[in-house]
């Protein structure tokens, strides 16, 4: 079920458009913003909710890669992969990530503290290597900081 | 030297926020335009300015707004989308315009606006710019405020709505027909052209789509004139760029300078030269999707005309520097692994071809390639090229993989004879 602030948060996405499906990708934001995820159960009611089929959401879902369709962890690690960061080390980075979570990329550690994700240029390229975790971007990192900076996100 | 887009952008300060940004001049543009131009003569401006889209493309502005259909009997509504999508690889500027001066933005945005008559524009932005999210919402809420935006702006009889649209993620949703589905809420594969999104675009009304760096040279026109905007280029294309480098080199970062500013001055002067210990093997002057440039070509000016004459294109004026110590397979690897990721799946070519060329980097770099794989990287990237495919991407994938063959086929053809990648230890 949709809560009260969710529906409203998204009927005022809502009001921007043309039509109530284009607040599609705004809504599952919304949601999971909330909730970390978007489950099944949120792809049907949403649907309902924009006047689609649970089918036609879903399909727009799996487009996105900002649109998580499985639960995450409590923190979300994404990590630059592209061309300038891999240039500045981004490969020594990510096998220290995986070796501190024990989780490998697209993996939630077993605490479920972190989901470690791959993700395109974050547009910091003279500040490579980058990641974000949650919606902090981390620049110039030395994978010797990587306790420091993980710390702070219990 | 005239620096108009970054005069208020201070790294590691918070930016102008309305009034500070009207002390500064900011907003005067767009008074002046919807009090006393009519929006054709805003849009000759900018033709007779000379502004090449900065989204990639380099295509001209005004030129692309006047395909708007104008008048009483246009049929409206009318949308402008504003492409901050920046999600090609090696691209960093536009998250410095709108962390460092998110008023120009919107001003620039209700000026494009104004000149096609639009009531609704959008800021497309990338799911990961949060910073630039909050600022930019900021900046509406205060525009709004002070009547710059909304009913009758600024005194005037002209309305206009501006939302911000944040992104779900995916390359694709940057290509400016995918965009337009993207806003729709569907998936953002792209759309046949004709017709062109100037007449039918969103929702099937006229929509012009521009880049975040275009927009924001908006303001600078109309305040001080076409004549005035050309003179800050070293070239027929007017205005001044946001160049970047990143990679080996001593200082990457960004540099508002003259547009055709030369490749060497940004490489030697602003960046720095290389680190200590690197040397310079190729460039890459536009983000992922533009060719190779070799260390021979660092003469070439860096505009639109000058780039593709060399062979390559400006593309984002972002330039990605390759050294010695880094593979120029792997790199080629990392590029095509990016294409293929982000490849919407719509076109043969492009979605298995990049499978295959991706398979075959891959062998190449682990030490299993074979000769003939050259041939048939070299194939892939004719299939991937221009003419092929529904949209962009293919050829911009072709475009780092065709040139990485030519130039550093010596380096490819030694992994193979080695069966290694010389470049791990
Ligand atoms: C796959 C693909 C991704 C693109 N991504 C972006 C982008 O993130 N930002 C952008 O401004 N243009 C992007 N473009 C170019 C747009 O299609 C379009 O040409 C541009 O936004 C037009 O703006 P301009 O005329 O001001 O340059 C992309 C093109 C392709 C083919
Ligand atoms: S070229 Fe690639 S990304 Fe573009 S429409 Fe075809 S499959 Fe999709």
């Amino acid at each position: 079920m949709l809560s009260k602030e969710e529906m409203q948060e998204i009927e005022v996405e809502a009001a921007r458009y043309e039509t109530r499906q284009a607040a599609a990708i705004d809504a599952m934001r919304i949601v999971q913003d909330r909730r970390g995820w978007v489950s099944d159960e949120a792809v049907r009611d949403l649907a309902g909710f924009l006047d689609m089929s649970p089918a036609e959401l879903d399909g727009v879902a799996s487009f996105y890669n900002q649109i998580f369709r499985r639960q995450v962890g409590r923190h979300v690690i994404q990590v630059c992969d592209s061309v300038s960061c891999w240039l500045m080390g981004y490969e020594p980075l990510r096998e220290r990530l995986i070796r501190m979570l024990g989780a490998g990329m697209g993996e939630t550690t077993a605490d479920g503290r972190f989901t470690l994700l791959p993700v395109v240029c974050l547009g910091a390229c003279d500040r490579a290597p980058v990641m974000l975790v949650d919606e902090d971007l981390h620049t110039n990192i030395d994978p010797d900081q990587l306790d420091t900076i993980l710390d702070k996100y219990r | 030297m005239e620096t108009p887009l970054t005069a208020n952008i201070q790294p590691g300060r918070r930016p102008p926020d309305i009034k500070a940004y009207r002390q500064a001049g900011g907003y005067r543009a767009l008074r002046e335009a919807v009090l006393k131009m009519r929006p054709e003569e805003v849009t000759q401006a900018v033709k007779d300015a000379n502004l090449k889209g900065r989204g990639g493309a380099g295509f001209d502005a005004g030129l692309k707004w006047s395909f708007v259909p104008m008048g009483e009997k246009a049929a409206g509504p009318k949308y402008v989308a504003v492409n901050a999508d920046e999600m090609e690889p090696g691209a960093f500027k536009d998250r410095l315009l709108m962390e460092g001066d998110p008023h120009q933005l919107i001003e620039g945005t209700a000026l494009e606006s104004y000149a096609i008559q639009a009531d609704v524009a959008y800021i497309f932005l990338r799911r990961e710019y949060h910073l630039a999210a909050r600022l930019l919402q900021q900046a509406i809420a205060e525009a709004y405020d002070s009547g710059c935006l909304g009913q009758g702006i600024l005194g005037s009889d002209y309305s206009l709505d501006i939302h911000l649209h944040i992104s779900g993620g995916r390359y694709m949703s940057g290509e400016e027909t995918g965009m337009l589905n993207a806003i729709e809420g569907r998936r953002a594969n792209p759309r046949a052209k004709p017709p062109y999104p100037q007449v039918s675009g969103l929702w099937g009304n006229p929509t012009v789509v521009n880049n975040v760096e275009t927009v924001c040279n908006l303001p600078h026109i109309v305040n001080n004139g076409a004549a005035w905007f050309r003179s800050l280029s070293l070239t027929a294309e007017g205005g001044t760029k946001i160049y970047g480098a990143s990679g080996r080199v001593r200082r990457p970062g960004t540099w508002e300078l003259p547009m055709g500013t030369p490749l060497r001055e940004l490489v030697e002067e602003h960046a720095g030269g290389m680190q200590e210990g690197y040397r310079l093997r190729g460039i890459i002057p536009g983000g992922a999707s533009t060719e190779f440039l070799t260390p021979a070509q660092l003469d070439v000016k860096m505009d639109f005309a000058s780039v593709e004459a060399a062979g390559s294109r400006l593309g984002t004026g972002t330039i990605i520097v390759l050294d010695d110590r880094s593979c120029p397979v792997g790199m080629t690897l990392n590029l095509e692994q990016f294409f293929l990721r982000e490849s919407c799946g719509w076109c043969t070519p492009c979605w298995g071809g990049l499978q295959y060329a991706v398979e075959l980097l891959a062998g190449i770099e682990a030490g299993a390639g074979r000769m003939e794989d050259l041939d048939t990287l070299d194939s892939l990237a004719a299939m991937l090229a221009p003419g092929h495919t529904f949209c962009a991407l293919a050829p911009g994938a072709a475009e780092p993989l065709g040139s990485a063959l030519r130039y550093f086929r010596e380096d490819f053809e030694r992994h193979i004879r080695e069966q290694r990648c010389p470049w791990s230890s």
